[in-house]
């Protein structure tokens, strides 16, 4: 802000120390008259107009909106309490918006009585007109992208948010029957009820495995590759990485489904083709829990190795032969060489990369859905036993129509994720720099 | 691992031995990696060509070879695969077309001006981008079935187009922020308006990264199962995935000839244009995600 500063240095000439910032403050309660108080006739007329008119216009859906959300509809059969609760989110997203824009009208009268007084002097309506314009450019930008993800993203997640703590399932459901709010019902249910708790519990705990496992040994694997292809001694590296980076080419529904195949318990070429002619067993891959999961694992790995071995190979690369002369120079084993070296380069090349990759494992339905659908079934527990948290709400969403439990679930795992989101924030070195991003 | 250096020749032949030795064990750790990667994938393309119905029973010997299934594909009339196709050109086009449209403008107004609110923007497109849509997908479904865009595929465009702006647009941010600012504020100088700076200036040097944008959000609707399966329901609307998907998810899951013939037709052009264009599409995805 050093525009400012020296812009009041100066003994202002037009000074109009009367003009009193407070005052065109206290008169933009209702909108435009600050304006007109700083001599921007045009400017207060239209916002006047502006307010006014949408104030109008939309305190009834607004009012309506807000009493529909509280009461979600009165009589049975004839109010959908799920457009109820659209519509109350819309005039709740109505109403930020429109105390935004009631804020931002008092610190424009604000700071303009400010410039007034320090000798600033509105130039002519062309002028004004220019640089509205100028000012109000970056967000005529922003403005269509931010509109759909305000309906696409921001919509379904406040939704979602407002279910978990309604009765919404297979027995009460709209429009047949009106929802209640239950509070943290669900949230009760999902922790004491031994059902839900056994599930839940099982369910969780399997998900922060699975993320865990599966993330870090294809890390491992893609680490373990990229240094050994790194070496100076192998040829055709060009040729041997396309190769390794082929299973993140092929589209993952696609091996996916081809694996679920060769997993097959029957059938699979890997029980009969592999297993069972060169030991003599066969492995229950689909019905036997442990056996599916070192599957997915496996399968994971598989997949989700070439992506990490891209991005590792790509840094080995770039790092400088100097640092491993000077190392040989000092006797450095070669532990002490990737202690030291390689491994402090890769982290911080690719830290921030990483944790995406575990996010994405943590949400990674395709895999689960695809393989066995989150099967085998367990005993005592409506969970399958390979499903994570995702899987899961899926199949309460769409085969048992328990919509209130599977808001309260995604919200849970909204949690998690923001939390793992808030760590690549600090991690991520655009944060921890100059902060200008 | 870097190589050893050769100055010191001393224990020369000893130390040549066990470097031939470490060569060719990195060699083999290599073929079982290969044999491991192409194994699936031909095994899929001879199930392609297996010219029986039977289940799981394909011959690695080409001798059996057939075009039956790719045939069964075009030319049978109980065949959607051709719908398919056309329904998945069709989302991915429009989708690929709008986002990057409202990703280019979000990120040049990011990138290029300084204006009330946008770091808080800022955080909210980053905050946004670590949700997937899928987390909201009870309110999805709900949502469009109340709005009557369920089965539809605008339903699925909209989702698709509003899921990609806030991740793509830290991607195309990242890349104009390395570009100059000295180039559009010479432009300024020079009285040009805000749209020609953008089309003019901004635009031509923002190619390479336009077209990883435009690539990933085209191939995004052939690769993606889990939304179409949400938001369609009848056979004529599905994409390709979720058609591919129900070939094998029928009760008797007896075609899954069929449903690597259609995967193969899929598979071949994306992962060529994947392979082609890897250090585009990687750096592309690792600069975006990194440059935060």
């Amino acid at each position: 802000m050093p525009k400012e500063k020296q812009k009041r240095k100066p003994v202002p000439v037009n000074a109009d120390l009367n003009h009193s910032p407070k005052k065109a403050m206290l008169l933009s309660i209702i909108p435009g008259l600050g304006q007109l108080y700083n001599k921007r006739k045009l400017k207060g007329i239209i916002l006047f107009i502006l307010f006014a008119a949408f104030g109008i216009m939309m305190f009834d859906f607004i009012f309506s909106g807000f009493q529909g959300l509280i009461t979600l509809g009165t009589i049975e059969r004839e109010h959908d309490s799920r457009v109820f609760i659209i519509e109350g989110i819309l005039a709740l997203i109505f109403a930020v918006f429109y105390g935004v824009f009631y804020y931002l009208n008092i610190q424009d009268a604000k700071t303009e009585a400010r410039k007034i007084r320090d000798g600033w002097q509105p130039g002519s309506v062309r002028e004004n007109f220019r640089n509205a314009w100028d000012t109000s450019f970056p967000y005529v930008l922003i403005g269509p992208g931010f509109f759909l993800l305000i309906f696409v993203v921001i919509l379904p997640l406040l939704f979602m948010g407002f279910l978990a703590f309604t009765n919404y399932n297979l027995y009460n459901s709209p429009p047949r029957n009106l929802l209640q709010w239950v509070g943290f019902q669900n949230f009760i249910q999902l922790v004491t009820l031994s059902e839900w708790r056994t599930t839940f519990v099982s369910v969780l705990s399997w998900t922060l495995t699975w993320t865990f496992v599966a993330t870090t040994l294809s890390i491992g694997l893609a680490m373990f590759l990229a240094i050994l292809t790194n070496d100076r001694r192998i040829k055709g590296k060009r040729i041997i990485r396309t190769f390794l980076i082929l299973p993140w080419a092929v589209p993952g529904f696609v091996t996916i489904i081809i694996f679920r195949a060769l997993f097959n318990d029957n059938f699979g070429a890997i029980n009969s083709d592999i297993l069972q002619p060169l030991f003599g067993i066969t492995i229950p891959w689909l019905t036997n829990v442990m056996w599916t999961r070192i599957a997915i694992i496996a399968i994971q790995l598989w997949l989700g190795f070439p992506y990490v071995y891209a991005l590792f190979s790509g840094v080995l690369q770039g790092i400088s032969s100097d640092w491993y002369e000077a190392a040989d120079m000092d006797g450095a084993t070669r532990w002490q060489k990737f202690r030291n070296i390689t491994f402090p380069h890769l982290m911080f090349a690719t830290g921030p990369l990483l944790l995406t990759q575990y996010t994405f494992n943590f949400n990674n339905f395709n895999i689960i859905y695809l393989f066995n659908e989150g099967g085998p079934a367990l005993r005592g527990q409506n969970a399958g036993g390979t499903d994570i948290l995702i899987s899961w709400v899926y199949n309460l969403t769409f085969t048992n129509s328990q919509y209130g439990m599977a808001a309260a679930i995604s919200l849970i795992l909204g949690i998690v994720v923001a939390t793992f989101a808030f760590f690549q924030f600090r991690r991520s070195r655009s944060f921890k720099g100059d902060g200008e991003f | 691992m870097s190589k050893q250096p050769n100055s010191k020749k001393k224990k020369g032949f000893s130390r040549k031995q066990k470097s031939r030795l470490e060569v060719a064990l990195i060699y083999l750790v290599i073929a079982v990696m290969f044999v491991i990667i192409a194994y699936p994938l031909l095994w899929a393309l001879s199930m392609s060509m297996n010219s029986t119905t039977n289940l799981f029973s394909a011959s690695l010997s080409p001798e059996n070879w057939s075009l039956v299934n790719y045939e069964w594909l075009f030319n049978n009339p109980r065949s959607d695969y051709l719908l398919w196709y056309r329904n998945t050109l069709f989302v991915s086009t429009i989708v690929t077309i709008l986002t990057t449209l409202l990703v280019l403008f979000t990120a040049y107004a990011f990138s290029r001006y300084r204006f009330k609110g946008r770091t808080y923007g800022l955080y909210a497109f980053l905050l946004l981008q670590m949700f997937p849509v899928l987390m909201a997908m009870v309110a999805l479904f709900i949502l469009l079935n109340t709005i009557g865009l369920l089965d539809n595929l605008w339903g699925l465009i909209i989702i698709y187009v509003g899921g990609n702006i806030p991740m793509n647009a830290f991607l195309v941010k990242g890349y104009l922020d390395t570009l100059p600012r000295s180039l559009d504020e010479s432009a300024k100088m020079d009285g040009a308006g805000h749209f020609r700076i953008f089309f003019q200036i901004l635009l031509p040097l923002a190619k390479p990264i336009i077209s990883v944008v435009a690539l990933f959000n085209f191939m995004a609707p052939f690769m993606d199962f889990i939304l179409p399966r949400i938001v369609l329901r009848s056979p004529e609307n599905f994409t390709l995935a979720l058609g591919l998907y129900n070939f094998v998810n029928a009760q008797f899951s007896n075609n899954f000839s069929r449903f690597a013939a259609g995967a193969v037709l899929v598979a071949i052009p994306i992962a060529t244009v994947y392979l082609f264009l890897q250090k585009y599409l990687i750096s592309g995805l690792a600069s975006g995600a990194t440059k935060g």
